[in-house]
C-alpha cells in the first residue's frame, strides 16, 4: 500500500477563544471515496478548506501525496496544487467566460499546450461530464444548477487530477439530478481512479459513494471508517445523523 | 514516472511503433511536439502496427494526441492494455476533427453590431423615461400617503451623496480655483486688466465651473456606489426579496436616491463654488495684490445674482441626471460580475456625456441671462 493521498497530523484550528479542531489525524488512502459529514459548524468546509490550502491550520500538518501543502518553494507549490481538482459548492465558475473558457482556463494556464490540443481536451471533458458539444458556447448565467455543477465538474478534472475534492456536490440539485450526479461522479472515479473526498449533509449521495466515512464533532473526528462500521459507534450525534429510519430509507431505495 | 518515447521498427512488412512511458499531462510537458512529429513521420501514420502494451499510465491529453495522429479512428491491429484502450474509447467521443463547433460568424455582423447598439440605446431610452414616469407616480404616492414616504432612506442617501462629499469637493474646489486664478492673472497682467480677474472667476465659477465640478465628481463617487450597491442587490437576489415582501422597488431604492442627490447637489455646487471661489481670492491677492475686502466688495456687483441661480438649477439638473442614470444601470445589472463591471462604467460614462450635454442646452437656454452689462 502506497503513502496516504492526504495525510493530516495534529491539527487544530480556532477562530479567536473558538476551537473548530482539535488535534485531528486522518489519512485517507489511495482510491478511497471519503466522506467527512457533521452537524453545521462542525468545521467540515474548513477541514476541505485546508487540504486545499485556502486557509492555514493554527497547528498541526497537512500532507498531500507525501509533501506539505506550504513547502515554500514556488514552484513545487503550483505543482503539487495541480495534482488536486476542487469542485465548489456553487460551482465557482468563472462568470466572465464561457464554458469552454472556463473549462479551458487551467490548461491554457500551463502556457504549453496549443489551441488544438485544448480544445479536444475540452470536448473530451464535456462528453465525459455528459454535456453536448453545444453547450460549450454558453455562458454560465444561462446554465441551469446542475449544468453548473458539470461544467464545475469538467473544470476540477481538466488538469488530470489524482485527487478530487467536492464541497456539497449534491446540494441543490433535485433527487433525480442528484443521483444522476452521483452516478457521474463514481463512474468517473472507476474510469479515471481518483482519489474522492466530499463533503456532504445527503444521506444518498452518502450510501452511493462513499468507501470511507469521518464524522467530525465536538472539535474531533468521532469516528472513521467504512459506513456500517461508523452508523455502529455510538454517540449522540451519529445516532441522530444515521437515525435508523432514514438510513433503511436510504438502503431500501439503493436496493429497488 | 516514465518518460513517453516513440519507437519505430520499419524492418518488418508494416511498420511498428510501440510506445511506452506515462502519456499523460504531466508526463507530455515540454515533449509534445517532438512526439508528434516524431509519429506523424511518412511511412508511420495509420498503417504502422500500434504497440501500446508497454505505456505506463494514459490520460485524456496522452489519448487525445494519438487520436489525432492516428487520424480520428483505432488503427487496426492496435495492441493496449484495458486501462489504456478505455482511455482511448473515451476520446473516440471526438470523432473526427470539426471547426464547425463555434457558432459561425455572419461577414453582416459589423452591420448588426451597429442595428443591436441603435436598438440598445432606444430600449435604455424608453427603460430612462419610464423610470422618470415611475419616479413621479411615487413622489405622488408618497406625498398622498406621508406614511409610506421612505424618510430614512432618502436621509442616509443625502449623507452619503452630500455630507460625505464636503471634504473632497472643497480641497478640489479650492485647487481648481488656484490654478484658474493663478492661469488668469498672468495674462491679465499683460493687459493690466487686473481687477477683471473678479469676473472672471465669479461668473467662471459660479455659473459653469462649479456644477461642472461637482456633477464630474458625484458622478465617479455617487453614481458608481448607486449602481453597484443596485447592481449586487439584484446579483444576491435582493431586490426580489423586497419586492416579494410587498416593497415596491422605485419607492424604496430608486427614489430615495433621486430625491437625496436632487437636495445635495445645488447644496454641494454652492459649497464647491464658495470653496473655488476662495481659493482664486488667495491666488488674486498673492499674485495680484488684491485685497479680500476688494475682492468680496465686487465679486456681487460683477457678477449678477441671476448666475448663482443658474448655477444651482444646474445643479439640480446634474443630480436628477445622475441619480436616474445611475440606478437605470444598476437596474440593469445582470447576474454575473462582467455584467456588473460593464454596467458601472457606462453609468458613470453615460452620466458625464449626460450632465455635459444638459450643460450646453443650459448655456444654449441661458445665454442671455446673468451676463454684465447685457
Amino acid at each position: 500500500m502506497s503513502d496516504p493521498v492526504i495525510d493530516i497530523r495534529g491539527l487544530v484550528t480556532k477562530f479567536g477563544t473558538n476551537v473548530v479542531h482539535q488535534d485531528i489525524d486522518l489519512a485517507v488512502p489511495r482510491g478511497e471515496v471519503l466522506a467527512l459529514v457533521g452537524g453545521s459548524g462542525s468545521g467540515k468546509t474548513t477541514l476541505l478548506r485546508q487540504v486545499i490550502g485556502l486557509l492555514r491550520p493554527d497547528a498541526g500538518s497537512i500532507r498531500l501525496f507525501g509533501q506539505p501543502l506550504f513547502s515554500g518553494d514556488a514552484l513545487a507549490d503550483r505543482q503539487l496544487r495541480r495534482r488536486f481538482g476542487v469542485l465548489f459548492q456553487h460551482g465557482a465558475l468563472f462568470s466572465a467566460l464561457n464554458v469552454l473558457e472556463n473549462i479551458a482556463f487551467p490548461l491554457r494556464e500551463l502556457r504549453w499546450l496549443d489551441r488544438d490540443a485544448i480544445s479536444d481536451l475540452v470536448m473530451v471533458k464535456l462528453a465525459m461530464v455528459e454535456l453536448e458539444p453545444r453547450h460549450a458556447w454558453l455562458m454560465p448565467a444561462e446554465l441551469s444548477g446542475g449544468m453548473v455543477k458539470r461544467v464545475a465538474l469538467a473544470r476540477a478534472l481538466s488538469l488530470e487530477p489524482e485527487l478530487l475534492l467536492l464541497d456539497e456536490p449534491t446540494a441543490g440539485l433535485d433527487p433525480d439530478r442528484s443521483a444522476a450526479f452521483v452516478e457521474l461522479i463514481r463512474g468517473l472515479r472507476e474510469q479515471l481512479g481518483l482519489t474522492v473526498v466530499l463533503v456532504t449533509h445527503d444521506l444518498d449521495t452518502l450510501a452511493a459513494l462513499a468507501t470511507r466515512v469521518a464524522v467530525l464533532g465536538d472539535q474531533r473526528i468521532l469516528a472513521f471508517g467504512p459506513l456500517d462500521h461508523v452508523m455502529n459507534v455510538d454517540h449522540p450525534f451519529i445516532r441522530s445523523f444515521f437515525c435508523a429510519e432514514r438510513m433503511q430509507r436510504v438502503f431500501a431505495r439503493g436496493r429497488s | 514516472m516514465g518518460v513517453p518515447t516513440v519507437s519505430l521498427d520499419l524492418s518488418g512488412a508494416r511498420p511498428a511503433v510501440s510506445l511506452r512511458g506515462d502519456w499523460t499531462l504531466s508526463g507530455l510537458e515540454g515533449r509534445l511536439d517532438a512526439l508528434r512529429a516524431e509519429m506523424s513521420a511518412p511511412g508511420v501514420c495509420s498503417t504502422a502496427h500500434w504497440d501500446l502494451v508497454q505505456v505506463d499510465r494514459m490520460d485524456t491529453l496522452g489519448a487525445t494526441v494519438l487520436w489525432r495522429v492516428w487520424g480520428d479512428r483505432l488503427p487496426e491491429g492496435l495492441i493496449a492494455g484495458a486501462r489504456t484502450r478505455r482511455m482511448l474509447d473515451t476520446v473516440a467521443v471526438l470523432g473526427a476533427r470539426s471547426r464547425s463547433g463555434q457558432p459561425h460568424r455572419s461577414w453582416l455582423e459589423p452591420v448588426a453590431a451597429i442595428g443591436r447598439t441603435s436598438i440598445s440605446f432606444v430600449r435604455q431610452a424608453i427603460s430612462l423615461l419610464a423610470m422618470v414616469g415611475q419616479i413621479a407616480l411615487d413622489l405622488g404616492h408618497a406625498l398622498r400617503r406621508p406614511q409610506d414616504a421612505p424618510l430614512r432612506e432618502v436621509s442616509a442617501n443625502l449623507f452619503k451623496t452630500g455630507v460625505t462629499a464636503l471634504p473632497i469637493t472643497a480641497l478640489l474646489g479650492f485647487l481648481i480655483g488656484i490654478v484658474l486664478s493663478y492661469l488668469s492673472a498672468l495674462q491679465l497682467k499683460i493687459f493690466g486688466a487686473d481687477v477683471f480677474i473678479i469676473n472672471i472667476l465669479g461668473i467662471g465659477i459660479v455659473r459653469e465651473l462649479g456644477p461642472m465640478l461637482v456633477a464630474v465628481l458625484v458622478a465617479g463617487r455617487s453614481g458608481s456606489a448607486m449602481t453597484a450597491q443596485l447592481g449586487v442587490m439584484r446579483v444576491t437576489e435582493e431586490i426580489d426579496a423586497l419586492v416579494t415582501m410587498g416593497v415596491p422597488r422605485s419607492l424604496r431604492l430608486v427614489l430615495p436616491k433621486v430625491v437625496a442627490l436632487l437636495c445635495a447637489m445645488p447644496l454641494l455646487v454652492l459649497w464647491t463654488s464658495a470653496a473655488a471661489l476662495f481659493g482664486g481670492m488667495v491666488a488674486a491677492s498673492f499674485q495680484l495684490d488684491i485685497g479680500y475686502g476688494f475682492f468680496l466688495d465686487t465679486l456681487p456687483r460683477v457678477v449678477p445674482i441671476a448666475n448663482l441661480y443658474i448655477g444651482l438649477t444646474k445643479g439640480v439638473a446634474f443630480g436628477l441626471v445622475i441619480a436616474l442614470v445611475a440606478c437605470h444601470f444598476g437596474l440593469a445589472v445582470l447576474p454575473n460580475t462582467e455584467s456588473l463591471s460593464a454596467n458601472t462604467t457606462k453609468s458613470v460614462v453615460s452620466a458625464i456625456t449626460c450632465v455635459i450635454l444638459v450643460d450646453a442646452a443650459f448655456a444654449i437656454a441661458t445665454r442671455q441671462i446673468g451676463m454684465p452689462g447685457g
